[in-house]
């Protein structure tokens, strides 16, 4: 079961007063899981919401100071600019992502010869795609002097400055986003062996042609996955940071069109040392990717499928 | 009599023959029926044509640029700006040479670094995750649907609403500029994925042999280290190797957590290097792109296996 099927889950069952077996086993076995849960991750919460009201700049103590840090975050135009850069980029860089990745899944199944060499080469990417070196190429490819732009000059195109330029900055880190798509691949491919082949083969015998067996045998029996993948894959891309800070030096430029919201939240935390406001706005990230979950699993009712 | 039988049931005939059959006859009984009579309609194999086509399109548009940073990683950075192509006609080793020692420390030096902090890593989730995972699997405590339930809840969790108090936190205790911001948590099993990978895999191994082990007298921990443990080896191995890919590449908490050039580990150090050439030296930026990718690489050569069964098995199932 998914991690977002097992939450689902968690709500139906009920418990009730009982003895448990092994209540100090239990325990002792969860000991580095417990003390990590308060002492890495529940008391940082809670401190960084605490800092969240507060004008902390790691010097002086800090100084409650009410709401003004969110009043700031609305106010602060260089922030809105990061969330709609970061927006953009979830929200066309996600469903891109999974598109081709199920294009390509949809293809590769059905016991096609040489399928263990596509996967892994399709695979791969995602693999290094998170780190500095893929960034550091990325930005030599989309550069005025690129690869890219090689290639375009072969077809007497002339190219331009695809990361130095504003207006396409995103678009490069988006397809970035997109070469990676090899580790949803990889789920929908398992996904699509858990059909049993003779729902189509009852489908064939009816009639029905390729894009009818698809919407009506694939997309649904697939849902649970495709759902998966997209929860997954959303929180992941709202935190996405190395490739922006590589691909901009840091500086989320040209004019902040790579300026990711974690991007501004780096600068304004480790760089301003401004940690007061950088917990707002961490704050302030939790709640967007809270809610874009929250929504995500309201409307999965609509359109995931559980054959169970 | 053993002899001749096993003779006439060979496919071949025997010029010497008691056999009353003729040889047709006998190859007829003897040889299997053939297994695989299908053959592809013409529209079927131009289709896998086709198919075979497009992806091998598809994959060259993937995998090209890396072959391409291969290939210009042994070029003078002039050529890099106007050779597409693969073809290379000298090799520039110095690209190498120059890279690694561009900084204040050879390069070897960042790559001990990050070994030290990945192999720290492997064994922090290892054994953390482990013991967790045993415990939501296998175990009924108090407690246990809530403390479920958050476990699933920080997989989702940005990390960012914790790093500014964590960063106060450890950098209060004197840990920026060491290893331990970065080890530390993994030994307090925070990297919650795993254990869920983990308890997937435990809750598949049939419940029998620790219900015998019980029975025969023995501990939790026996169980778990004497026939747990032995039994989810590929979870582990997923595991590890997740944790060394990841680990590797990760930029962000180096970044915030150590800043002085000693410390550095691979992924700080190229930025650095970016820093340092500002751009000027692309030949010797792909090297060392190159020498960190590597590991990265090999590990998933070896471990790719585990890797698609640990990705399938926590998506589905």
């Amino acid at each position: 079961m998914s991690v977002v099927a097992e939450m689902q889950n968690l709500s139906k069952v009920k418990g009730g007063k009982r003895q448990y077996t092994d209540n100090k086993a239990g325990h002792i076995f969860l000991l580095p899981w417990t003390i990590g849960l308060f002492a890495i991750t529940l008391g940082p919460m809670a401190m960084s919401l605490y800092l969240s009201f507060t004008d902390y700049n790691l010097l002086q103590a800090p100084n409650w100071i009410g709401t003004d840090n969110f009043v700031r975050m609305f106010q602060d135009e260089r922030l809105l600019n990061s969330l709609q850069v970061t927006f953009t980029y979830v929200l066309v860089g996600v469903p891109l992502q999974l598109i081709v990745a199920l294009f390509i899944a949809l293809l590769l199944d059905r016991g096609m010869r040489g399928l263990a060499f596509y996967r892994s080469v399709f695979y791969l990417p995602s693999m290094l795609g998170s780190s500095v070196a893929i960034a550091v190429l990325w930005k030599q490819l989309f550069g005025t002097t690129g690869l890219v732009n090689q290639f375009l000059a072969m077809f007497g195109i002339e190219g331009m400055g695809w990361i130095s330029n504003p207006d396409t900055a995103l678009s490069t880190l988006i397809l970035l986003n997109v070469w990676t798509f090899g580790s949803p691949m990889v789920i929908f491919l398992a996904g699509l062996r858990q059909i049993p082949a003779m729902y189509y083969e009852a489908a064939s015998i009816d009639g029905a042609t390729r894009v009818r067996k698809f919407i009506s045998i694939t997309l649904p029996l697939l849902s649970p996955i495709i759902f998966f993948n997209l929860v997954l894959q959303i929180i992941g891309a709202f935190q996405n940071f190395t490739q922006a800070f590589i691909v901009s030096n840091g500086t989320g430029g040209p004019a902040d069109s790579t300026m990711f919201f974690t991007l501004y939240l780096y600068q304004q935390g480790f760089k301003g040392f401004d940690m007061g406001y950088a917990s707002s706005m961490a704050w302030l990230l939790v709640l967007i990717v809270g809610a874009f979950t929250a929504v995500n699993f309201l409307a999965s009712k609509y359109w995931v499928f559980y054959d169970d | 009599m053993i002899e001749q039988k096993t003779n006439s049931s060979r496919p071949a005939v025997d010029e010497d023959s008691s056999d009353p059959r003729t040889p047709a006859e006998v190859r007829e009984a003897t040889t299997p029926p053939p297994v695989n009579t299908y053959k592809p309609a013409p529209r079927t194999m131009v289709r896998a044509v086709i198919k075979h086509i497009v992806m091998v399109a598809a994959a060259l548009v993937m995998i090209y640029p890396l072959l391409w940073m291969v290939v210009s990683s042994l070029r003078p950075t002039d050529v890099i700006f106007r050779e597409p192509g693969l073809f290379l006609t000298t090799f520039e080793w110095s690209n190498y040479e120059q890279g690694w020692n561009a900084l204040s420390h050879p390069f070897s030096h960042f790559l001990l670094n990050s070994a030290i902090v990945v192999l720290g890593c492997i064994l922090g989730n290892l054994i953390s995750c482990s013991l967790a995972a045993y415990a939501f699997a296998r175990l009924d405590f108090r407690f246990k649907k809530i403390m479920f339930g958050l476990m699933l809840m920080t997989i989702m969790l940005p990390i960012h609403v914790i790093i500014v108090p964590q960063y106060i936190m450890f950098s209060q205790i004197g840990w920026v500029n060491t290893f331990l911001p970065i080890i530390i948590p993994k030994l307090l099993a925070t990297d919650a994925f795993f254990i869920f990978l983990m308890v997937q895999f435990i809750r598949g191994i049939p419940k029998d042999m620790d219900e015998a082990a019980r029975i025969d007298g023995a501990g939790h921990a026996r169980i778990f280290f004497q026939i747990i443990l032995p039994l989810m080896v590929p979870a582990l191995a997923t595991t590890a190797i997740f944790t060394f890919i990841w680990t590797w590449s990760d930029f962000f908490t180096s970044l915030i957590y150590l800043t002085d050039p000693e410390m550095y580990t691979v992924p700080v150090a190229l930025r650095a290097f970016i820093d340092a050439t500002g751009e000027s030296n692309w030949g010797a930026l792909f090297a060392m792109s190159i020498v960190t990718l590597l590991p990265v690489f090999l590990a998933f050569l070896i471990g790719q296996k585990f890797l698609v069964k640990g990705i399938a098995t926590t998506g589905i199932k």
